[in-house]
């Protein structure tokens, strides 16, 4: 470690270059802030948490959620490619969902952003199917063996989302609140909600 | 926005944390943000600066010294994308870097 201050080359050097290319009228710094912001937050699993805590907090919104996934889903203002045709599946204490693509990677992308790299590999593809409470174990989710799991395969048609259990102090939180912990893994059914 | 088509896998997949993307620093998510911003006005296309973005990485791996950083790649693949397509000239920016090097000088941030 030295005692340089300065700060690192390329802090200055991207600096220089945002300068120029905003002098140049290329771009500007409010669509590089949305630019940033669209893919940090808006588009992934922010979308698919809005929805499980609206449903864990309004009881109509979750029935028209579990009979219509997609149309739930678009009253948010979530749709587009990949998210065509959702289905919602709700665990309970007894009945645990889980997703999988067998046959590539088919993803609900509007809810859930980009797959995990996990998710396309052939051991997570095929594991899941033939020994879900193992892998799910191993990945760090044990559920009791009175727990029953089932397994949904996505295709170009249909997309799973799963809707989690609420955590215990769900009647004590804003919907807001609830959003952000909503995890990307959850909503495939590969971990629980903590709490 | 035309969204570009980022890599999840391979060497040009930029890093991630429960499938979202990770910025170490926030030159990082400027440097993103500018290629996609420029990619979205149709000043490039994607796989352009994708297949340079990929000659980055495998130049970078070739010289061990130096430790990695995915951003730096990518923004040096930017630079050279502008240069490229007339956008920048490398010695205005050279001009421009030093010109914020003596104004950062005198105070430490």
């Amino acid at each position: 470690m030295s005692d340089d201050h300065r700060p690192p080359p390329h802090v200055i050097r991207a600096e220089a270059i945002e300068s120029l290319l905003t002098e140049k009228g290329l771009v500007d710094a409010a669509t590089i802030d949305a630019v940033i912001e669209a893919y940090e937050q808006d588009i992934g699993p922010m979308n698919g948490a809005a929805v499980v805590a609206k449903a864990w907090k309004d009881p109509d919104y979750r029935r028209r959620l579990l009979d219509d996934g997609t149309a739930a889903i678009a009253e948010l203002g979530f749709g587009g490619p990949q998210g065509e045709h959702i289905v919602v599946v709700e665990n309970a204490p007894t009945r645990h969902n889980v997703v999988v693509c067998t046959l590539c990677s088919c993803y609900p992308w509007p809810v859930l952003g980009l797959p995990p790299a996990w998710y396309k590999e052939p051991a997570y593809r095929s594991r899941i199917v033939k020994e879900p409470r193992k892998l799910l174990a191993e990945m760090g989710l044990d559920l009791a063996p009175e727990v029953e799991i089932r397994v949904w395969d996505s295709s170009a048609e249909v997309r799973y989302l799963v809707l989690p259990e609420p955590p215990a102090d769900v009647a004590a939180c804003s919907e807001s609140e609830l959003a952000t912990r909503v995890t990307r893994d959850a909503m495939i059914g590969v971990a629980r909600i903590d709490g | 926005m035309a969204e570009p088509l980022l890599d999840i896998e391979g060497p040009a997949a930029p890093p991630r944390k429960n499938g979202e993307l990770v910025f170490d620093a926030p030159w990082e998510s400027r440097a993103f943000g500018m290629t996609v911003a420029l990619q979205a006005r149709g000043l490039f296309a994607w796989d352009d600066f994708r297949a340079i973005l990929i000659e980055e990485i495998a130049t970078w791996e070739r010289e061990a010294a130096r430790s990695w950083s995915y951003y730096a790649c990518w923004l040096a693949a930017l630079e050279r994308l502008l240069v490229k397509q007339r956008l920048c000239g490398r010695a205005e920016i050279d001009e421009r870097e030093a010109g914020f090097r003596a104004r950062t000088a005198g105070h430490d941030h």
